[in-house]
């Protein structure tokens, strides 16, 4: 445990907290990285999730993806992208995207298909086009497990960056292969710690986020006891927290 | 090319590391997650508390947590045993909810009749709820399984062998081929315990081929997507 208190020490000291190599430096790398390869992920994998949701075509293609992308290795990605492309950033930033997209993609069309279609008729009956159906019955209703897969891109992000020093691209990840170089454990769990404690902070934030966005018309009727609704569950596999409403 | 071919015995040696790491972390991470996955499904209270843990267990990044271990553990960075101990923990993550799940939905109808037959509680899970729950577990345990091969490479940057020494050995040298080959045979290896486990189920559970159950149905899109 002594250990862990040298790593705590090592985040405050104050020479650590200035410069090109100190902790604001660092996070902000991480940071920058994150935003930006979640907004291009997002850019391509919501549009194309929501097609796919909609129309119901290429789901199995969709479901693929996100499954076969599971067993792609992602340092292996990261470096022979690396070696492509030379050391730099551009590298880390087209495999953190590609390894981005799937699960943006799968919350973007399962929160389509989770939608009632007998809800989706009732809309279609009622005289709302096409474009109505999708932006004030889809979108709203299907927010909350689009949420569920900004949330576990977002997670695969952080991770991933932090690995994406190790082909010089900065970040968090700094500390922890500096530290392996130089022998010095302190260093490597203090970057070790700032990574975990980003990715917690990013999750509460997502799975608050997850809450709000449930339209308050459904979160009338939803009957929260799951016992008395229906004596099965669907199960879910391969998600420990995307809880399916 | 060549590389691949002068260099087999080692992708060979590499792809024995590999399944050393990974084998144990599948067995034990199906193991520790029926009793806990079966207190999830019990208690609604142990439910949200259980999945939440388990939640924040498996947001922690791979790398950070490798490093983070050793600390609780005692043991070396490099050490199997904080390997192992890591992915199982990732896998009890994913598999206590998936087990939870299963189990939850085993008819009610079922679980009473088999009630009324005079099973105990003990026999009935046994015999009556874990077999049913069996093609959802089973599905569960093929996604662990592939992420789970798939993670063992992150330890390379750490000096752990395994496949994804390949990776780190091939950026050094600048030798395309070998990274290259460490993915194709890290994927490989992934179908191949996957395939083993679809075998697995087959074997533990013949009803499942002869007649397409509901609940076999329900599970297929993950099939395709773990084999695909």
């Amino acid at each position: 445990m002594n250990l862990l208190v040298d790593a705590l020490a090592w985040i405050f000291d104050p020479s650590h907290q200035t410069g090109a190599n100190g902790i604001p430096t660092r996070l902000a790398q991480h940071l920058a990285i994150s935003l930006l390869v979640l907004v291009v992920a997002s850019a391509i994998a919501i549009p194309v999730g929501y097609l796919i949701g909609h129309t119901g075509k290429g789901r199995t293609f969709a479901v693929s993806l996100t499954g076969g992308f599971r067993s792609l290795p992602t340092l292996g990605l990261l470096i022979i992208l690396a070696l492509a492309l030379g050391i730099g950033l551009e590298a880390p930033l087209i495999a953190l995207i590609v390894l981005a997209v799937p699960p943006i993609l799968a919350g973007a069309y399962s929160g389509f298909e989770a939608v009632d279609r007998r809800t989706v008729d009732a809309a279609r009956a009622v005289g709302m086009t096409e474009w109505q159906i999708v932006s004030k019955v889809e979108v709203p209703l299907g927010l909350p497990l689009l949420i569920g897969g900004l949330r576990s891109g977002t997670l695969q992000i952080i991770a991933t960056a932090t690995l994406a020093d190790y082909v010089g691209a900065g970040g968090l990840g700094h500390f922890i292969f500096v530290g392996q170089k130089t022998n010095d454990y302190p260093q490597m769990l203090a970057g070790s710690l700032l990574v975990i404690a980003l990715a917690l902070l990013s999750e509460g934030i997502f799975a608050l986020l997850q809450k709000l966005v449930v339209p308050r018309g459904v979160v009338a009727n939803q009957n929260t006891d799951v016992r008395t609704s229906s004596p099965r569950r669907v199960a879910v596999v391969g998600s420990p927290t995307e809880e399916r409403k | 090319m060549n590389w691949v071919i002068e260099n087999l015995p080692l992708i060979g040696q590499r792809a024995l590391e590999h399944l050393a790491l990974s084998v144990p972390p599948i067995i034990l991470s199906f193991i520790i997650s029926v009793p806990i996955g079966w207190l999830a499904n019990r208690y609604r209270w142990s439910r949200g508390v259980l999945l939440t843990v388990l939640g924040l267990l498996y947001a922690i990044p791979s790398l950070p947590l490798f490093v983070i271990l050793p600390v609780v553990l005692g043991t070396g960075i490099r050490d199997s045993v904080n390997v192992i101990v890591a992915l199982t923990l990732y896998g009890i993550a994913l598999m206590v909810r998936t087990t939870a799940d299963a189990l939850g939905s085993v008819s009610s109808d079922v679980t009473q009749s088999a009630t009324a037959m005079g099973f105990s509680p003990w026999t009935r899970f046994w015999r009556v709820d874990l077999p049913l729950a069996g093609p959802v577990l089973l599905a569960g345990i093929r996604v662990v399984a592939v992420s789970t091969v798939s993670l063992v490479t992150v330890g390379a940057v750490l000096g752990i062998k395994s496949l994804g020494l390949l990776f780190t050995d091939g950026l050094q040298r600048n030798i395309v081929a070998e990274v290259a080959a460490g993915m194709v045979a890290t994927i490989a290896l992934a179908l191949l315990i996957d395939f083993g486990l679809v075998l697995l189920g087959r074997l533990l559970m013949p009803w499942t081929r002869a007649v397409s159950t509901r609940r076999a149905r329900r599970v297929q899109p993950i099939d395709e997507a773990v084999t695909a």
